[in-house]
């Protein structure tokens, strides 16, 4: 059997920032990647913070943010939509702080980003094999010792498993559980395109900047989740991301894919992509189970990174998979050197991927985070109060046969018909699990 | 626009055997609900004239999304071999 010091499974953001890690260290890695290329098999609603290429690869960051290479646009404008029956409120953050030089998000598009990623590995000695399925991991007496290929076996000291959201081999492996449709949420989107000009009228941006809207209410229908658009350079990513325990609960056959068309009707979006011509259309699952559904990440002979470790996070108002990839990715490459520094590549000379993971924001604010997965399952949050806060806030525009409106009285009465309930206090009294 | 319409912007390297593969009886004499006939965000399950489940792999976004809401077990998936199955060129 063929041997390597280090295999990654999968050729995503998480397995090319551990294989960028372990490569710049001299390590010999191979990683196998099933599409095309690095990124064909990939899904970003699109945005990539970018803290985590600042803190753990600051010169991967300055060559990117200097040559532009695998961004779309700087997010400027963020965007909130609560959509209600018949009338929706944005809240728009508009801030120069967001902007050049050191913008904190960018709209991607993976198959531009890992491509990228997957040169920079290349350059520094790493291989990437692609249109190489990993069918199987190898184990001998508890310990992963590699991986299946179709024919070919290939050995590693470590492997380190970044094979994305469904787990099939880590789970086949017994390592972790299948993905279970209580902890999964459904994400897809089109890809549509529009000239740059168009996009920077349509969003009011500056040339070159972008803009990130999320919609929470009818989009989903009153289930968890929400409606998304990132503005690419010459595309938009509109996107809808549903509870799958949810959505195939509901008992009335609505498909999926209907939440999207109907998204795309709404008259708060459809004037945003008129004229646009869908040019990809997409979906992958999420992670949504938080902390608690954790599986263990390390063990004898492999480490878990990305989302085969369930390491995503739904915060509200921001949504994060890909920098918790690259993040657990760089984690995953020094844990590995630590390892491979004692000569020992058991699940006790791997545990200190755990701490690492803790010392940086992928396990921390996954704690922090800990109670978003069943505060998000309140439905009130998605049917109820978008509509609840566009009917207060048309009282207070509202100039009726009486004239204008109080707005001191108007606003205490519409706060109270919409928010003084007893539910309504209690989810609000179960918000201080987030601080 | 229909998903088919959507479906034929996307690029699929047809592998010559299904990654998907319906246990019919399953769904014929165990499943009640059939989440697969509507959670599939490419539209790909039908049940026949004949009520025998049948799955169009060939356009599988590969989401696992089937997969996941399958309680009683009736779908053997993999993924595509090696270079088989979609490709995003974006996304």
């Amino acid at each position: 059997m063929e041997k390597v010091d280090c295999i990654v499974v999968g050729g995503g953001l998480a397995g090319l920032s551990a294989a960028y890690g372990l490569a710049s260290a001299g390590v010999e890695v191979m990683v196998l990647e099933r599409g095309n290329y690095a990124g064909a098999k990939n899904v970003t609603g699109g945005r990539l913070y970018t803290s985590v290429l600042r803190d753990v690869y600051p010169e991967l960051w300055e060559e990117a943010r200097d040559d532009g290479g695998p961004f779309e646009r700087p997010v400027t404008r963020e965007l909130i939509t609560l959509l209600g029956d018949g009338a929706a409120t944005t809240l728009e953050l508009a801030s120069e702080r967001f902007s050049a030089p050191s913008p904190q998000s960018y709209t991607v598009q993976r198959a531009r980003l890992d491509r990228w990623l997957a040169d920079k590995v290349t350059a520094k000695g790493g291989l990437i094999v692609c249109d190489m399925k990993a069918d199987e991991l190898l184990l001998e007496g508890g310990r992963v010792v590699g991986v299946r290929a179709g024919e070919d076996e290939v050995g590693a000291d470590v492997t380190v498993i970044a094979e994305g959201v469904l787990g099939l081999l880590a789970s086949g492996a017994g390592l972790r559980e299948p993905p279970r449709a209580a902890d999964q949420a459904l994400g897809f989107k089109e890809v549509i395109e529009l000239p740059a000009g168009t996009i920077e009228e349509r969003f009011h941006l500056n040339e070159g900047e972008g803009a990130a809207q999320l919609f929470m209410g009818r989009v989903t229908r009153g289930m968890t989740g929400g409606g998304f658009l990132y503005t690419n350079k010459d595309s938009l990513a509109l996107g809808v991301v549903v509870s799958l325990e949810q959505m195939r609960g509901r008992g009335d056959e609505l498909e999926s894919w209907r939440l999207l068309d109907e998204f795309r009707e709404l008259p708060q979006v459809a004037p945003l992509v008129r004229g646009g011509e869908v040019a990809e259309y997409s979906a992958h699952a999420v992670a949504e189970g938080g902390v608690d559904k954790l599986p263990r990440l390390y063990g004898n002979g492999y480490l878990l990174a990305g989302e085969a470790g369930g390491l995503s996070l739904n915060a509200l108002l921001t949504v994060r998979g890909m920098d918790f990839a690259l993040a657990s990715g760089r984690q995953a490459a020094r844990a590995v050197l630590a390892a491979r520094a004692r000569g020992d590549h058991s699940a006790a000379g791997l545990s200190v991927y755990e701490r690492f993971l803790r010392e940086t924001f992928v396990l921390r604010d996954l704690e922090a985070y800990r109670d978003v997965p069943s505060l998000i399952e309140n439905r009130r949050l998605f049917d109820q109060y978008p509509d609840a806060v566009a009917r207060l806030l048309e009282d207070l525009f509202t100039v009726g046969p009486d004239g204008a409106p109080s707005l001191l009285k108007t606003g205490a009465r519409g706060a109270r018909r919409e928010f003084l309930r007893i539910d309504t206090l209690r989810d609000l009294w179960s918000l201080r699990k987030l601080w | 626009m229909k998903v088919d319409a959507k479906l034929g912007t996307d690029v699929f390297k047809l592998d010559t055997e299904p990654h998907i593969v319906v246990d019919t009886e399953i769904c014929r004499t165990v499943c009640v609900t059939r989440p697969c006939l509507y959670v599939c965000p490419a539209d790909l399950f039908e049940l026949d004239d004949t009520g025998k489940m049948t799955v169009n792999w060939e356009g599988c976004l590969e989401c696992g999304t089937c997969l996941i809401c399958c309680d009683d077990r009736a779908l053997t998936w993999r993924y595509p071999r090696g270079g088989m199955g979609v490709q995003y060129r974006m996304s």
